[in-house]
């Protein structure tokens, strides 16, 4: 717990690097870090996320276990010459001055131990000295283990019970939980996951091989089937040295179990360890399980079902109680200029009447602002270019010609197939006006092709631009070469297989995020690498570009999100909490948001503005592979390879209902334009279009749901599946509706 | 179950003797035990960890199968120098030898002949990548286009056919979904809400798009059209496209309606030209024709043994369609014959019925026999044999006796011949040699004689068709120079040998010669069985014949190997023909592939025959390499050479 926090808070510092992203706020980042952290004491609902125990207990330094978490997070400052960081750090925290002495002469080995443990640490341990200076300090307490300031993590597990003991509790519980009344014994179910995975790492810790095994033999069998997943990877390990790297395990360790349970059922569960005089699981409970007590009548089976499956348990109920401004921006600038165009356009046709009213009230929808909207310069975005305005025309246009859908009216699905993959397709994107699509492919190589007749062209080079008329009209036309034209064009630069790929929102740029690290910045005029930014040393997942352009996130194998601007090499902001890889990213409609699913099996909805988490979404059994915003920003979907998308309500931060039907991964999810339906895709060679309409009207959003975050699920799936296109052998990974609805798939044949 | 299975991941740990042969490899003589285990639970432990992180770069990468690149990258994660130049073809790239005690592992190294990698052809380039658009979905229907699955699987239509009332598989739903969700919600629940409710058959629609119509018309205007190029075309669609199912009662009843007025009309080319449409069904491999048999059969039997299909019965060559449709007759027999339809005996007994009749017109008669010959040898041997000498004297009485008609004449010598084409290879099985030409007149009267002569005929013909394979084999195979792999290891005369690995390049050109196009589906992929065996077994094995049926690609063949008593044979079958029986896979839409998938398996046998004389129980050592990693690998049983001479070919 202590280190998890040392690691949050550590990345917080790193995030505040620049918290005014167009400024630049390079040098004076020590001031915004003591603002971040004189918020997060104060506004506990913010902090609920990044600080639970700060929030809970109240106080930062409230009990000693915090105070010597603090200490930690001071000694890595130090460490690494933050000096001024420490200075605000224990001035916010209160802490004394000599207390860090105290603590200096432990901090002085720390690099030491570092190293030593780099070295002793077999070549397949992943913890090197660059991994721990980036990472979250989890890390750095396996390396350093025997180290005071981390110690706390692991201390609880050194702790010489008798291990043959084990097992009689562990079964004493079990017949406890299986003789209690019917409506708290689902609740109490919750507790046997946790408490087994810890029992048993405490027996391996320990050194009780045999033990362990048997233990894990005879239990493992009663567990969820939905934490298979994880059995199998504790079930590999059997010795204290494999503890070192294994981040699953680590995590397990560090972050608490968040269970929610009502309070009759902890009564009961604590009279029951009280009376036995039980202390070896109390304490487990204790100390790493965070019991979310809630009044009110106990838990069905389903609805805990619904919740759970991820790996460390339950979101906190208030960890989504911070108000989110989901609704839209509204468009002002644009309005005069379309409407000057409109009314060119119109008078060309010579009935103007008959559209005005029509953009009228569209431009009226537009100027009311929305109460949930955030406020305009929330974050500072880039300023329309003309080229933008053009197309924002264009959008307005196409969108009168838009199709409207419905369960009777169903979508045309034109599907792009990629021949000759031979399986090396990993990640597909259309740009918004669906004139381009691009491939990512296992062969480091982007691919663009043009789906309409107008061929990819290049810039002409300097020489030729030299020479052209600057001032003619048809500029833009002249500065292409002609004869570079073609239907598609290869980019090579990545070192590593492509796994996410966005176009930019003006069509000038193209992102991919690579194996090897990087992300890369491309330019669809010289169709050359701009820019490669290197922050991730593990590979990219996946990476999307802000609606609003400028801004794109990535999101890694190193368990976090970065946010980076374009024109810095840097990142932004770094979006740490994911307990594993972040899968997926995507941006909010509006741009001050953004969602990021993991392997973890939850998802994470982050503040753009202070870089803080928002909501968690638990339920999904399986590493989430896709997310999608509905349009309008309220709602958010999401995909994993458990083959069920989860509808998510933002605003309440509610699980809203399942859609079942896949039987494979789900790689890709769109809403339709004015999110009436939702299409899947996925690997199981499936198309699928849901009734989204019908998903959100059924959603009830009473105070007392929204209060306890309790929901019920109907099953009504199948009334929500409007259809299943079956392609012949490929799997679906990308899924985009044109401006008039019509939806466009791809993928690769997979003979 | 699912306890018991986690118990065992539990406890897989690497042998430790793989340790001690690993530490050896690399010079460290003597390792104890107790590091063997402690250095064997530590590896295992490792190569878990990096399995489940190769595994994610799996699912990033789309695919459902491993590859070595994904380790590598799960290695790269590591920081491990990920592994180089790994590219085996084989399956295993080490041998195993044992002797005295010792166990020794070891890496074939065999000398290359440089010119015959000079000569060997350069693989084909592997085609770039391409972007191919075509529609899903039209509003919310799936159109049926080659590059859409056909709207119901082959299996699907016959679990319809055959038990109407089962419930459609969940994920095979896509027809009823196309009818309406609530049809596709049902299918899909299988076991749901709606126990109580009586389930009712779904419906299927009836109805034809634009498109379909003008196709419709279109196929049946070339079918039966002049232009035999355009007929050809329109043949070759009803064979391959995929999207016919709905059209298929249509077509049924267009043959059988063009049958039933062609014959009154004694239209021969038409009834030609219906009868190949009817072939082209047949060949379709996404048609299930149960459910329009009643309408097929009987255009099909009238085919076979109508009195009159031409004008000029003299003249026009009606013989030929009466082969044709009595082919296709036993087809279909093979194919559909169930225990409760019983076509195949209900066939039999019409044909017999009307073959007995005195009144019987001989066109009508050779129409009936030419239909039970195609059946198969039982029913030649059961039915035809035993009439011979009747058959015979009413040949006689036809050729001796006063000139009645010409065209009784011409039948009875068409009769004649087809007896004795279908009789002589039935009885050179049935019956020992000598052939003595009294003792077959004894035995089948008049026909006596000419019988002798074919059998006789038949026998040398026989022989020579072995001979034969060997030569053909001999030219295919040569150039491959890495046959002679299979002979390595121990001696087969000695011991048991150990099962050896061929290799097959996959340059090879003779192998693939279809470059793939997979918008339109591809013959289904070649498969190649090689089984090595020693001398002793060589003459059972030239019992694998040639396959005669359509499967013109099948070659069957023997190769002379450079040492002597070992004889490898080279059997090269396409997926559709009958060697599917022998390697149990189906020719579903996953194998219409544009990469025509090839299989390799090798089977080699010990010299001894014991494991040849119990067919199906031993399945002997077989190994696989395919010749690309990321096609995954497939196992495949394949049974023993004894067994394959039994499958029906």
């Amino acid at each position: 717990m202590a280190a998890v926090q040392g690691g949050l808070v550590d990345a917080d510092n790193e995030k505040d690097i620049k918290t005014e992203p167009p400024s630049d706020g390079w040098v004076n980042n020590n001031a915004n870090d003591g603002k971040v952290l004189s918020a997060s004491p104060g506004s506990s609902a913010t902090a609920g996320s990044n600080k639970p125990a700060a929030a809970t207990t109240a106080t930062a330094a409230g009990t000693p276990e915090d105070q010597q978490t603090l200490l930690a997070v001071l000694q890595f400052l130090r460490k690494n010459n933050l000096s001024e960081s420490v200075e605000i750090l224990r001035r916010e925290a209160g802490l004394p001055e000599n207390s860090l002495e105290a603590k200096a002469g432990d901090s002085s080995g720390t690099g030491d131990a570092d190293t030593d443990a780099g070295d002793s640490s077999s070549l397949l341990s992943r913890v090197t000295v660059s991994s721990s200076a980036r990472a979250p300090s989890p890390k750095k307490a396996t390396a350093g283990e025997d180290q005071p300031d981390v110690n706390v993590v692991l201390s609880a597990y050194s702790q010489q019970g008798d291990p043959a003991l084990y097992d009689v509790y562990y079964s004493g519980l079990k017949k406890f939980i299986e003789t209690v009344l019917d409506c708290h014994r689902a609740e109490l179910s919750q507790v046997f996951y946790p408490l087994f995975v810890h029992m048993y790492l405490e027996l391996v810790y320990n050194n009780h091989e045999s033990e362990a095994k048997a233990f894990f033999g005879k239990f493992s069998g009663d567990q969820e089937c939905y934490y298979e997943d994880d059995l199998r990877i504790l079930s590999s390990l059997s010795k204290k040295e494999h503890m070192r790297g294994n981040e699953t395990l680590l995590d397990f360790r560090t972050s608490k179990f968040v269970l929610r349970i009502s309070r009759d059922s902890y009564q009961l569960l604590k009279r029951h360890l009280q009376e036995r005089q039980n202390n070896q699981i109390w304490n487990i409970i204790q100390e790493h399980l965070y019991i979310d007590i809630f009044d009110g009548i106990p838990r069905s089976k389903s609805q805990i079902d619904a919740m759970s499956g991820s790996l460390a348990g339950e979101g906190r109920r208030e960890a989504n109680k911070t108000k989110v401004y989901y609704g839209l921006l509204k468009e002002p600038e644009i309005e005069l200029p379309l409407d000057d165009e409109d009314e060119e356009a119109e008078n060309e046709e010579g009935k103007p009447k008959k559209k005005k009213p029509k953009k009228d009230s569209m431009g009226s929808k537009s100027k009311k602002q929305d109460p949930n909207a955030p406020s305009q310069t929330r974050i500072p975005l880039p300023e329309l270019k003309d080229s933008d305005k053009l197309d924002k025309i264009m959008y307005m246009k196409e969108a009168t010609k838009r199709i409207r859908l419905g369960p009777d009216n169903l979508p045309s699905i034109c599907f792009y197939t990629f021949l000759n993959a031979y399986q090396g397709l990993t990640a597909v994107d259309f740009t918004d006006d669906s004139s381009l699509i691009a491939g990512g492919f296992a062969d480091s190589t982007v691919r663009v092709w043009s789906i309409t007749p107008k061929k990819l062209r290049k810039v002409k080079s300097a020489a030729d631009l030299n020479v052209i008329d600057k001032e003619s009209d048809d500029v833009l036309e002249r500065i292409m070469d002609e004869k570079t034209a073609s239907e598609s064009k290869i980019l090579y630069g990545h070192s590593g297989p492509v796994y996410g790929i966005s176009f930019s929102p003006d069509r000038n740029y193209l992102l991919s995020s690579s194996e090897d690290g990087t992300v890369r910045l491309w330019s669809l005029l010289t169709f050359t690498c701009l820019v490669g930014y290197k922050g991730h040393n593990y590979p990219v997942w996946d990476t999307h570009f802000s609606p609003h352009g400028y801004y794109f996130v990535s999101g890694g194998h190193d368990r976090v999100a970065r946010l980076w601007a374009t024109d810095h090499y840097q990142p932004l902001r770094i979006f740490s909490g994911h307990l594993a890889d972040v899968t997926c990213t995507r941006f909010h409609p509006n741009s001050n948001y953004l969602a990021t699913g993991s392997s973890d099996r939850t998802i994470r909805l982050w503040d753009v503005l202070n870089g803080n988490c928002v909501r968690i979404f638990t339920g999904h059994k399986g590493p989430i592979h896709t997310l999608a915003f509905s349009p309008n920003g309220k709602f958010l979907a999401s995909g994993a390879t458990d083959g069920r998308v989860l509808l998510w309500d933002i605003g309440h931060g509610l699980m809203i209902t399942e859609l079942k039907g896949h039987t494979d991964t789900i790689y890709s999810l769109k809403f339709s334009r004015d999110s009436e339906i939702l299409a899947s895709g996925s690997m199981d060679n499936t198309v699928r279009l849901w009734d989204a309409t019908k998903a959100f009207d059924d959603l009830e959003t009473d105070d007392f749901t929204a209060a306890t975050g309790h929901i019920h699920l109907q099953d009504n799936s199948l009334e929500l599946l409007l259809g299943t296109y079956m392609t012949k052998s490929t799997p679906v990974i990308h899924l985009h509706f044109t401006r008039r609805n019509l939806l466009l798939a791809a993928g690769a044949y997979n003979p | 179950m699912a306890e018991e299975r986690r118990q065992k991941q539990c406890s897989v740990v690497l042998p430790t003797e793989s340790m001690k042969a690993m530490a050896e490899s690399v010079g460290v003589g003597q390792l104890q035990e107790e590091s063997c285990v402690a250095l064997s639970e530590e590896v295992s432990y490792r190569i878990k960890e990096i399995a489940q992180d190769a595994l994610k770069f799996m699912h990033h990468g789309k695919r459902r199968k491993l590859t070595t690149s994904d380790i590598d990258n799960a290695l790269k994660l590591k920081n491990v120098e990920p592994l180089f130049g790994f590219q085996s073809q084989e399956f295993i790239p080490f041998r195993f030898a044992s002797g005295g005690g010792r166990e020794l592992h070891f890496y074939e190294e065999r000398e290359v002949d440089l010119s015959d990698i000079i000569n060997t052809p350069l693989p084909r380039v592997p085609l770039d990548v391409s972007l191919k658009a075509h529609w899903l979905s039209i509003e919310g229907v799936e159109p049926s286009i080659p590059e859409n699955p056909p709207p119901a699987t082959k299996e699907q239509q016959k679990v319809e056919s055959t038990e109407p009332l089962k419930v459609v598989k969940p994920g095979q739903e896509e027809e009823a979904t196309i009818q309406g969700k609530s049809q596709g919600a049902t299918a899909a629940d299988g076991k749901g809400k709606e126990k109580g409710l009586i389930r009712l058959k779904p419906r299927s629609t009836h109805e034809l798009s634009v498109e379909q119509q003008l196709y419709y018309k279109e196929i049946t205007e070339a079918c039966v059209g002049s232009c035999e190029a355009k007929r050809a075309e329109a043949l070759q669609s009803i064979a391959t496209d995929p999207g016919l199912y709905q059209m298929l009662p249509r077509f049924s009843t267009f043959i059988s309606e063009g049958v039933r007025v062609n014959v009154v009309q004694n239209n021969l080319a038409l009834l030609i030209y219906l009868m190949r449409m009817v072939k082209a069904l047949m060949d379709n491999p996404t048609l299930y024709l149960e459910k329009y048999l009643h309408e097929l059969i009987p255009a099909v039997v009238t085919c076979i043994v109508s009195k009159q299909l031409c004008l000029r019965p003299d003249v026009d060559n009606h013989w030929a369609l009466r082969d044709f449709a009595a082919r296709l007759m036993a087809q279909s027999c093979k194919t559909f014959s169930t225990t409760t339809n019983n076509i195949q005996s209900r066939i039999t007994k019409t044909l017999t019925k009307s073959w007995l009749d005195e009144k019987t017109q001989w066109t009508t008669r050779y129409g009936c026999i030419a239909g039970l010959a195609e059946l198969g040898p039982d029913v030649i041997k059961t039915l035809i044999l035993p009439r011979l000498t009747i058959e015979g004297a009413r040949i006689k009485a036809v050729m001796d006796g006063p000139v009645v008609s010409n065209i009784d004449k011409i039948g009875a010598d068409h009769v004649q011949s087809l007896l004795l084409k279908h009789c002589a290879s039935v009885i050179a099985k049935i019956r020992p040699q000598p052939d003595n030409v009294e003792q077959y007149r004894t035995d089948y009267g008049y026909l006596g004689p000419m019988l002798c002569s074919h059998v006789m005929k038949a026998r040398t013909q026989a022989a020579l068709q072995a001979q034969q394979v060997n030569r053909t084999t001999l030219t295919i195979t040569q150039p491959r120079p890495t046959l002679s792999v299979s002979q390595s290891g121990l001696s087969g005369s000695s011991g048991p040998r150990t099962p050896s690995i061929i290799k097959v390049p996959s340059s090879l050109t003779l192998m693939s010669p279809r470059p793939g196009t997979p918008s339109q589906p591809s013959p289904p992929a070649t498969k190649y069985i090689v089984m090595a065996t020693s001398a002793g077994a060589a003459s059972t094995q030239q019992v694998i014949t040639l396959s005669s049926s359509q499967s013109a690609s099948s070659v069957t063949s023997t190769v002379p190997s450079a040492s002597s008593n070992l004889q490898p044979l080279v059997k090269l079958e396409s997926g559709s023909g009958p060697g599917l029986t022998l390697t149990q896979s189906g020719s579903g839409p996953g194998l219409t592939a544009s990469r025509p998938l090839q299989k390799y398996i090798v089977v080699s046998l010990p010299s001894s025959a014991s494991s040849s004389l119990e067919p199906k129980s031993s399945v002997l050592p077989t190994s696989i390499s395919s010749t690309q990693l990321d096609t995954g690998m497939k196992m495949e049983r394949s049974e023993s050479p004894g067994a394959s001479t039994q499958s029906p070919h």
